[in-house]
């Protein structure tokens, strides 16, 4: 009953969120949306007993990734109105055909394959935090390694692109020499 | 209709990975088109935790946390570039983009 109530109530939150993710003519309410639409959907994992995730969903997405957007915006032009250009196609309409070819097989799918045994059924007795390190350290531990790897990889590509030029610190710097900085600025760009 | 199994949340994946596949092919903006792309990675999760529960597997839920890794490395990796193409060409329009054309 209350677990009804609670599919319903966060399924209709989460579809309206991320509509106006999509369909939002402004980068702020956009992202706005798909922080709350994050928020919601880590509330789906808590209702299926996936406490880890939902808590890693929390912490990961809201947390790092919307900050991370929201930092990132400081570098655009993001007060202005989004300009869309819709332009139809036929690229569009073949894509558009495979999704729904997609969306088929996806429900299609557990009614086929109605016979899958767990190859790692969930350990009883402990909590679900447990249970995930229990699986995650020894069966998945090296995909767990590659990821940790691939994750150092990103952050210093990150760093490598977008940290170009902050040798010299604006805090350092005496104030009437920053004009200087930005004709050297200037200068290099021209 | 009260009993909440599978299909329910299956369902449900499906209509937040549509939504977020309209929006790679209706947004002109490259910041908007990360955000579809978070949808999808999101949806996707949605379906993998629901498969964990009903089958008793962990799996599942093993896929979802490489999903998400995945999904925070592209953020950070995409968001670099995508500022590294704005300093260049001051603006992050698709458009912009069609530098390459053969």
């Amino acid at each position: 009953m209350f677990e009804a109530i609670a599919f319903y109530l966060f399924a209709f939150l989460t579809i309206v969120m991320f509509t106006i993710t999509v369909m939002s003519k402004h980068a702020l309410y956009s992202m706005t949306a798909l922080a709350a639409g994050m928020i919601f959907i880590s509330a789906f994992f808590f209702i299926l007993g996936a406490d880890f995730l939902g808590a890693v969903q929390i912490i990961v997405y809201t947390g790092a990734v919307m900050a991370l957007y929201a930092f990132g915006m400081m570098f655009f032009d993001s007060t202005r109105e989004l300009k869309e250009k819709t332009t139809p196609s036929l690229l569009v309409f073949g894509l558009g055909g495979m999704a729904a070819l997609f969306t088929v097989i996806i429900i299609a799918a557990p009614i086929v394959s109605s016979n899958i045994t767990a190859a790692y059924p969930i350990v009883e007795g402990v909590g679900n935090t447990q249970a995930v390190g229990m699986v995650l350290f020894t069966k998945y531990l090296i995909p767990f390694e590659v990821a940790a790897v691939m994750l150092l990889v990103a952050m210093i590509a990150g760093i490598v692109l977008a940290g170009k030029k902050m040798d010299t610190s604006l805090t350092l710097v005496e104030d009437d020499e920053i004009p200087e900085l930005d004709k050297e600025k200037e200068k290099a760009a021209s | 209709m009260m009993e909440i199994g599978l299909n329910h949340y299956l369902v449900l994946s499906t209509i937040l990975f549509a939504i977020g596949l309209l929006g790679v092919m209706r947004r002109r903006n490259l910041l908007m088109l990360f955000f579809a792309t978070e949808i999808l990675l999101n949806s996707v999760n949605i379906a993998f935790a629901a498969i964990s529960h009903f089958y008793g597997d962990l799996s599942g839920q093993m896929f979802a946390f490489f999903v998400i890794a995945i999904a925070a490395s592209e953020v950070a990796v995409g968001l670099g570039l995508l500022v590294v193409w704005f300093k260049r060409s001051g603006s992050i329009d698709l458009e912009t983009l069609k530098s390459m054309r053969g």
